[in-house]
């Protein structure tokens, strides 16, 4: 028994030791920022300190009180926000009709919806550029420098990946279940709604949480394809290093207050990510 | 299988739609201003037909292939250690023991922070004049650490960040794929005297496969095409010229828009055949255990 026991705690001990050093290797990077973000410009130079000695808050208090950052801010909740939704409902209505229905061309259709997400996008914005200014305008109005011009860029790589997340998952629900669902004289939308979306829930959840997540942190395409409206929060981060002439306490502070959503986004979302990124592998 | 091929078109169609008029489109304009000469400071204006003269450039281009070798370095060193790190990481994760979730939520946080934070934290840690890592290698190990003079150090400094960023969604895709694994041919296999090495080899890994290899795949398309957090780090700085920021130097200071556009298609094409590869390394194996 004592054997055993001591077994036991031994397996304890190496499993939170081995815990132990992976959150100080993960939390260091973001810890340091966080004492970047604590200190002004004199105190960041000189012998490097990992401790954080006092609460320098001020390069909070100016990012947080510029009308700039609010704004980016908001754009960029705004632009995650319905990106995320709308690449939901359309990759359900999408993988549906490619799990289900017959049509032709649908694996190569598949293939190609997903290269989408291959581009290298450097190059892809000069034409995207042009569109933006050019192509898409009504009078004075130009899909440029707008949100809804960012929420469906955003979708050319959200949707691929939500199609290919959601596509394991929804093949995987029997279509005898659809069958039964249209028995009891359930349409399209019927069959949709109580027996696709309960079922697909953890893996929706899914797809919308990553979009969220990578459109949120999206940064070249926003750049270049806003000015001054439609500006979302990463822009004004490497605006910090080009036009302030690096003012790293701020860069940091901003840093921070971007993480703090999707922090709490994928919390709060923790058990549905691991039950719905199974990419349909087989459940028993 | 439904038979009503229209309806389903029907659903299908804004996502067609969207992903033609935004991704399909400009794909064919960078196909169109590939074949041509187009730098807006050129003494010519406008573009300029000049047939495959971009490809038999970027073939010879030392500056091009180099820069795909690097790209292929970094995908690889950090896509294997990504793999190992996140398997083990996942396998720690299935044993039970009080305050797994904490460890769990602390080890996805890479995960949320913005690739352009990533970039700028991994600058503050490297920076020279504060960053802690140059100063405590020098005084530990007498290391000189500078990534903007050592081509090396900047390459590792990138496999690093990035496996520092990625790990946890490799971590949490295997998870989601160790926790759909039937338990009773793992048991089969130990009551049938296998060993640990070879239970992983011959029960775990085959089941694992699917989600092994799409993970791989996004990793893959995403580690080729990464420019903000390597150029947030390094700058473009010597040994982190990836083919994604090279494309970007073309492009924009140089505005060599024909050629920017021709190596983005190869770069494009490259990563299509890398994964068409995979894709049907994924479907033959499926189709094997139908059988």
């Amino acid at each position: 028994m004592t054997t055993t026991l001591r077994q036991r705690a031994w397996r304890l001990c190496v499993t939170y030791g081995f815990w132990i050093f992976t959150t100080i290797v993960t939390l260091l990077p973001i810890w340091w920022m966080f004492v970047v973000s604590m200190r002004s410009r004199v105190e960041l130079f000189g012998r490097p300190n990992l401790s954080l000695s006092r609460f320098f808050v001020e390069n909070y208090t100016n990012v947080l009180t510029d009308s700039t950052f609010q704004r980016y801010m908001t754009n960029s909740v705004v632009v995650s926000t319905s990106n995320a939704l709308l690449v939901m409902v359309l990759a359900l209505l999408a993988t549906y009709a490619l799990s289900r229905y017959k049509l032709a061309g649908r694996d190569n259709i598949f293939f190609w919806l997903i290269t989408n997400r291959m581009a290298p996008p450097a190059a892809f914005l000069l034409p995207l550029y042009i569109m933006f200014t050019r192509t898409f305008r009504l009078g004075d109005w130009t899909l440029y420098d707008t949100q809804i011009g960012l929420i469906l860029l955003y979708c050319v790589f959200n949707l691929p990946f939500a199609i290919w997340l959601l596509k394991g998952v929804i093949d995987g629900i029997p279509i005898e279940l659809d069958d039964a669902a249209m028995i009891d004289g359930a349409g399209l939308w019927g069959v949709l709604r109580h027996v696709i979306i309960p079922l697909a829930a953890p893996g929706l959840a899914v797809t919308g949480i990553l979009s969220w997540v990578f459109a949120w942190n999206e940064y070249l395409f926003a750049a270049n394809l806003t000015s001054v409206q439609a500006r979302t929060i990463t822009t004004g981060l490497a605006e910090f290093v080009t036009v302030t002439g690096t003012n790293w306490g701020e860069l940091a502070a901003m840093s921070m207050l971007t993480l703090i959503p999707s922090a709490i986004i994928v919390i709060l979302a923790q058990r549905y990510i691991v039950m719905g990124l199974t990419f349909g592998a087989v459940k028993e | 299988m439904r038979n009503n091929p229209r309806i389903g078109w029907l659903l299908l169609s804004p996502t067609l739609l969207i992903l033609l008029v935004f991704g399909f489109v400009p794909f064919l304009y960078v196909l169109f201003v590939g074949f041509n000469e187009w730098n807006i400071f050129a003494a010519e204006e406008g573009l300029r037909f000049s047939g495959l003269d971009n490809y038999r450039r970027l073939v010879f281009d030392e500056d091009f292939t180099t820069s795909v070798q690097l790209t292929l370095k970094f995908a690889t060193f950090a896509i294997l250690s990504e793999l190992i790190l996140g398997f083990l990481l996942a396998q720690m994760l299935t044993r039970k023991f009080p305050g797994k979730w904490f460890f769990r939520i602390i080890h996805t946080f890479p995960l949320m922070v913005a690739p352009i934070a990533v970039g700028a934290i991994w600058r503050l840690l490297v920076i020279p004049g504060f960053g802690p890592v140059p100063f405590f290698l020098d005084r530990w190990f007498d290391i000189k650490y500078q990534i903007g003079s050592y081509p090396d150090q900047a390459l590792w400094t990138s496999v690093i960040m990035d496996v520092w960023h990625w790990t946890p969604f490799v971590t949490l895709t295997m998870l989601a794929g160790l926790s759909s694994i039937p338990r009773e041919p793992v048991e089969q296999a130990k009551v049938d005297g296998a060993n640990r090495l070879q239970v992983f080899w011959y029960v775990t890994l085959p089941f694992l496969r699917p989600v092994l290899l799409t993970t791989v795949f996004i990793r893959i398309m995403d580690a080729i095409r990464t420019v903000d957090e390597v150029w947030m780090l390094a700058g473009g700085g010597p040994g982190t010229r990836f083919t994604g920021i090279y494309i970007w130097r073309v492009v924009f200071p140089r505005t060599d828009y024909g050629y920017g556009s021709s190596i983005s298609l190869i770069t494009l094409y490259l990563t299509i055949v890398l994964c068409w590869l995979l894709f049907i390394a994924i479907s033959g194996r499926r189709k094997g255990e139908v059988e």
